[in-house]
């Protein structure tokens, strides 16, 4: 019997040397591959158990983690979060993280190169280290006029920046949602929210609408090929230029003439100013073909387009396409057809000619700080491009406050600040009529302070055209009061 | 059956030693946890550990007194174990607001004193193999009583605890005991008939039905009991403990391999046609797959528990400093995991060695015993719970199927708890009878063949020894 239980025994052994094999397999050989499992949670709980750091806004959070008493430590919390869900994006722990939250997760998070020292202090202290606090260049003010420029319902965006450094004031966007209801930990509720926010119309929670959404920019890209012009010698903005009420294009029967209800077609010739300021669109289409795709497309290309940007939040490339045909070209040259930019695309076209032809770097991100408030990062004014020379930007000036003063913008006109504007309608659909209404330009026309940016999408034209004239008077004499 | 032959030493106080060591780690776990944890370190950890080590010490009193000649290593290890599962109940407990570890407390001195009123009453196993009949009668009791309308509770679609009022207990635990030991009386009592009067087919020698039928009877009801409760641990339990003993009583391999092969038919057929014990086999196999991950009981929370003990990796997040609680029933089935996380490989892995080392010692108790009663009994006992070390551990590291079975002393539950610590006051009365200056009239041999059967008709107290013979 006593060799049955030395038997036995050796079975026993065996199946715990099973165990131990198994064990170090999960635990050491096959340790990496599980941590990185898509199912893995745990670097979510790690970073959801650490205190991070907040997004300020004139030194104020509007994003931050409070100590909750739920599984994880802290629980994220967004305060105005509707008006800032754009550039905050939502720091979820059923999807992720949008937005600044995950451009910035680094420092956020405690992560990045500069909080090594952090890192070792927290490895011998014990507590956990607070994450970087990420100021942004917006102001609060100007971001709650921007937002409230874009009334409930509507698909738009508002853009503010400071045209000589770059800095993006104020960056808002419609249909927005609460950033909360994505943040919370319930992964049931979290999860109906998401399912509800996106049955909205135009909603995503996972695009910043000013900088990711492509709209086709109608004639606000007339600035562009004004800017072709001019630079090219062979027009000046006194020059009388023919006015046809309609062209044919070439090698089809399609016509494309001027806005009916304008005043484009009382007359046979204008000087290009008028024509900028009335919007005319045969002129434009006709010196587009005259300058050659080439040209316009370096002009647009100087301004930023056909580039993605991160700001650090991502900034699609705004499209002027290559190998168009000479219709193709007439319908792009008044921003229809394959042409499409973003709002801070067409804000960053105002900036340049308010900033004497030279283009700055977008920028979003004011310093960021550690725990300690020592100073980690502090990025400053970069010149992007040279888009064109100050000669051509202070005719091009003249003739947007022209816009303001006597053409398709004068409902902006006002009388405590000159703007200057370019206006735009872009025709989405002939059948239901619906538009996508811009207006870009900046103020005080002669010191420029802000460029302004709006685009209402998908939009009645009437609805559109009154929102961005009116709109843009009312916030461009809200940042002057201020 | 060689045997070594030295001196009979108690070694007492080697197993004092060894139990304030186990005390000592106990103690350190726990504050390594509030400090990891950044808690204060309350009252609570100092009754708690307070509490464990009176217990122990009286343990250990209790051994000098009734068992002196009892293995020194059993207890200690024990409560080493015991130890570890409180700290890291109170540290989960810390993370969920719960007070399992409070329970646990409770439970442990209920366990530990009855082991010590086995130990004071009973002093010897042997006066257990008179009443063989009487613990089937009892196993079955507590087997059927989960089934009975209004006591029984159903517990994630297991209809294995009855509800005591103050808390729910599971009697299949206590009924393992009760089986074994009439499993040990029975066999060895109808041992030779069981081998020699049989009929031989072919290369097997098959034993008659009327001398294997108590025994088949006794599994079948306890098997169909577990199949209407649906608790497959327990079944693979008994089923283990009914090989076990068969093959420790009459050394026939041959008849544990057509019991494995029938039981992997009767597996193949449960996993087709049983729809929980198909769900578990296809969470183990697909584990990693999106559709089983997320669905209702599927292999969500094992894979929870492979990325704590991978999050674990070689040393360890070290206690308190882990995230375990985001494991399901981190403190019980899958307390091995909230472990490998904290201590990582080198802790977990000396867990599993120190329940190798338990096991160990409780079949040297059945190597060195002279009775057959006493080495069925230990070696069953101690083979079931090799086995459930398995079951669970293997579990939890996907070796096999998950299915619900405790860590021995470490996991939360009563009822386990309870049972354990009943299997190590039997083992350590057999360690005394095997390890005990043994008596040799002139009538008996002590040491050699057949020895336990001669053993049987000697009173089981005797005056002092003649001859030293006891085994280590």
């Amino acid at each position: 019997m006593n060799q049955a239980i030395r038997n036995t025994w050796a079975v026993v052994v065996a199946l715990f040397l099973i165990l131990l094999l198994a064990v170090s397999i999960i635990q050491v050989v096959a340790a990496d591959a599980l941590k990185n499992n898509d199912f893995n949670s745990r670097q979510l709980y790690q970073e959801f158990g650490a205190p991070r750091g907040p997004i300020l806004v004139d030194g104020e959070p509007i994003a931050e983690s409070v100590e909750s008493s739920d599984d994880f430590n802290y629980q994220r919390v967004y305060h105005d979060g509707p008006l800032y869900s754009g550039l905050t994006g939502f720091y979820s722990l059923t999807f992720g993280a949008t937005g600044l939250e995950e451009k910035m997760n680094r420092y956020l998070a405690g992560t990045s190169d500069g909080q090594f020292i952090d890192r070792v202090v927290e490895l011998f202290s014990g507590t956990p280290m607070e994450g970087a606090q990420v100021e942004l260049t917006i102001d609060p003010q100007m971001q709650q006029v921007a937002y409230d420029a874009l009334p409930a319902g509507v698909q738009a965006s508002a853009v503010i920046t400071d045209p000589a450094t770059g800095r993006i004031l104020a960056m808002a966007s419609r249909p927005s949602y609460d950033t909360n209801l994505l943040a919370t930990h319930s992964g049931t509720r979290a999860r109906a929210n998401m399912e509800e926010l996106q049955g909205l119309p135009g909603l995503s929670p996972y695009i910043n609408r000013p900088t990711q959404t492509l709209a086709a920019p109608g004639s606000t890209f007339k600035l562009i090929d004004t800017v072709a012009m001019l630079e090219s010698g062979e027009y000046a903005p006194d020059q009388m230029v023919p006015l046809p009420s309609r062209i044919i294009l070439p090698n089809s029967n399609t016509p494309l003439g001027n806005f009916a209800a304008g005043l484009c077609n009382q007359h046979s010739q204008q000087t290009l100013e008028w024509i900028f300021a009335q919007s005319c669109n045969t002129p434009f289409a006709e010196a587009a073909m005259e300058l050659g795709q080439d040209r316009i497309r370096t002009t647009a290309e100087n301004f930023g387009f056909n580039q993605s940007l991160e700001i650090p939040l991502s900034v699609s490339a705004s499209r002027f396409p290559e190998d168009l045909d000479d219709a193709a070209l007439a319908q792009s040259s008044i921003g229809q057809r394959d042409v499409a930019a973003t709002a801070l695309q067409m804000n960053m076209v105002a900036a340049a000619i308010a900033n004497d032809g030279t283009l700055m770097k977008p920028q979003l991100i004011d310093t960021i700080r550690g725990a300690d408030l020592t100073t980690l990062e502090e990025p400053q004014p970069e010149v992007y491009k040279n888009s064109t020379s100050p000669e051509v930007a202070e005719q091009m000036t003249q003739m947007m406050k022209q816009v303001v003063q006597s053409g398709t913008a004068w409902q902006a006109r006002s009388d405590q600040v000159e703007i200057a504007a370019k206006t735009g309608t872009a025709q989405l659909d002939p059948e239901s009529g619906k538009v996508n209404s811009w207006i870009t330009g900046f103020a005080p026309a002669d010191d420029p302070q802000v460029a302004v940016t709006l685009v209402y999408q998908n939009t009645d034209y009437e609805d559109g055209h009154m929102m961005t004239s009116a709109n843009m008077k009312r916030i461009v004499e809200a940042v002057v009061e201020q | 059956m060689p045997q070594v032959i030295s001196p009979a030493r108690p070694r007492r106080t080697t197993e004092l030693v060894l139990l304030l060591l186990a005390l000592g780690i106990g103690l350190g776990a726990h504050l390594l946890s509030a400090i990891g944890m950044d808690r204060e370190v309350t009252a609570e950890y100092w009754i708690q550990t307070g509490v464990l080590a009176i217990m122990a010490l009286l343990f250990h009193l209790v051994l000098r007194l009734k068992a002196r000649y009892a293995d020194p290593y059993i207890l200690p290890i024990a409560v080493t174990l015991n130890g570890l599962g409180i700290a890291m109940i109170h540290r989960l407990d810390l993370e969920s607001g719960d007070n399992a570890a409070d329970r646990q407390l409770l439970w442990t001195v209920v366990a530990m004193g009855a082991a010590l009123v086995v130990l004071w009453f009973l002093r010897d196993h042997r006066l257990l193999r008179r009443r063989t009949y009487l613990f089937l009668i009892a196993a079955g009791l507590l087997l059927v009583l989960p089934l009975i309308p209004g006591l029984g509770m159903e517990i994630n679609g297991a209809r294995i605890w009855i509800n005591l009022g103050v808390g729910s207990f599971q009697p299949g635990e206590v009924a393992k005991i009760m089986l074994a030991i009439f499993f040990a009386g029975y066999l060895s009592a109808n041992r030779d008939l069981i081998l020699l009067a049989g009929k031989k087919v072919g290369p097997v020698t098959f034993p008659r039905f009327r001398d294997m039928a108590p025994l088949v009877i006794a599994w079948i009801i306890s098997m169909g009991v577990l199949v209407f409760q649906r608790d497959l641990g327990s079944a693979i339990l008994f089923f283990g403990l009914f090989m076990a003993m068969i093959y420790l009583a009459t050394s026939r391999v041959s008849w544990i391999i057509l019991g494995l092969a029938l039981v992997g038919v009767g597996g193949l057929i449960a996993i087709n046609t049983i729809s929980h014990v198909g769900l578990r086999v296809s969470a183990w196999l697909n584990a990693f797959d999106p559709e089983v991950y997320n669905r209702t009981g599927g292999s969500f929370q094992i894979v929870q528990g492979l990325f704590g003990l991978a999050s674990g990796g070689l040393l360890g997040t070290g206690l308190g400093e882990g995230r375990p609680d985001i494991v399901a029933y981190a403190n019980s089935d899958m307390i091995v995991a909230s472990f490998g996380e904290e201590l990582g490989f080198v802790g977990l892995a000396a867990i599993i060695m120190l329940l190798l080392l338990l096991v160990t010692r409780m079949m040297r108790a059945a190597l060195g015993t002279r009775d057959t009663f006493g080495k069925l009994l230990a070696a069953g006992l101690a083979f079931t719970m090799a086995l459930q070390c398995f079951v669970v551990i293997g579990g939890v590291t996907m070796v096999i199927p998950l299915t619900g079975l405790t860590t021995p002393f470490m996991a939360a539950g009563g009822s386990s708890l309870l049972a354990n610590w009943i299997v190590v006051a039997l083992v350590l009365l057999v360690s005394q009878a095997a390890r005990r200056p043994v008596v040799v009239g002139p009538m008996v041999n002590a040491s050699g063949t057949g020895s336990g059967h001669q053993d049987r008709s000697e009173p089981t107290s005797l005056p002092a020894p003649t001859t030293p013979g006891g085994e280590r």
